[in-house]
């Protein structure tokens, strides 16, 4: 889908001619929001942009260890 | 037992839908059966019940009201929690990407895909600003309007000293970027503050 953006007739968003998906930048809209809100409602949302998943990388058809991925909006 | 295992099963799941939400789905006009699973079902284990199938758990499409409904019904949902649901207002302005696109009840079905901006609910003499980071809306034939937004927060919320830091700061990172990426996150970034000030102000 996203491929050489000259090529295609569509005028795409600068945003996916540079690469990126939809939902990347959804959610850098949503957190760059979040980031310009007032005291009592930024903590709440700070809750909001925490992602916890464990991603496992596969070698020869055998996953491998899982690592665990807690990400809270510092990173 | 076993005979009756498979309805009661559907019985216990059944009880727990929630009922009630105008959400217009895309499901056809008539409830349907699946009738071919419904025949293959009975070859195989003609004892039992065939369980239903999720397309006639789906409540039919509501017709197209054959005139124009005098209001619009609204639902806002986030992520995290449902803004409007079934809410009957007289009109809503969208901030498409092609505009602040204004609503009303009668609207040719449309789907806009959503840009930073201020989403503002108009009912008889009040009105709800809300400013949305990015979603899309759904319009359909019967007047019922289905917003969907990441984030969402009234115009109050927001603080306008963060704003103005945040702009300065994304134009100047606009100047400085030396990637296609790091470009349009700058780009993205002054978007969002810009139409923050604009919401903020108007």
């Amino acid at each position: 889908m996203a491929s050489a953006a000259a090529g295609s007739s569509a005028a795409v968003p600068f945003w996916r001619a540079a690469g990126m998906t939809y939902i990347t930048y959804s959610n850098i809209c949503a957190s760059l929001v979040r980031s310009c809100l007032k005291e009592p409602y930024k903590s709440e949302a700070a809750s909001r942009e925490k992602v916890h998943f464990a991603i496992s990388k596969w070698a020869d058809g055998k996953p491998e260890k899982p690592t665990v991925r807690s990400d809270s909006p510092e990173e | 037992m076993y005979r009756q295992a498979s309805r009661l099963l559907i019985r216990a799941l059944g009880g727990g839908r929630p009922v009630g939400r105008a959400f217009s789905t895309d499901a056809p006009a008539v409830p349907v059966e699946d009738s071919t699973f419904v025949e293959a079902w009975k070859k195989v284990a003609p004892n039992l019940e065939p369980p239903k199938t999720p397309l006639s758990f789906m409540k039919p499409r509501p017709p197209t009201p054959s005139s124009i409904p005098s209001k619009l019904t609204v639902n806002f949902v986030l992520p995290y929690q449902s803004e409007i649901s079934n809410k009957e207002v007289d009109m809503i302005i969208v901030p498409a990407t092609t505009g602040q696109m204004g609503v009303l009840p009668g609207h040719v079905a449309t789907i806009a895909e959503l840009k930073p901006g201020v989403l503002s609910v108009h009912d008889g003499n009040e009105v709800t600003k809300y400013f949305v980071s990015s979603g899309f809306a759904f319009i359909h034939a019967n007047s019922i309007t289905d917003v969907v937004a990441v984030e969402a927060v009234p115009v109050d919320h927001i603080d306008p000293s963060l704003v103005q830091k945040g702009l300065a700061d994304f134009t100047q990172k606009l100047s400085s970027a030396a990637t296609d990426l790091e470009k349009a996150e700058a780009q993205i970034g002054v978007d969002v503050h810009s139409a923050l000030n604009a919401a903020l102000s108007g």
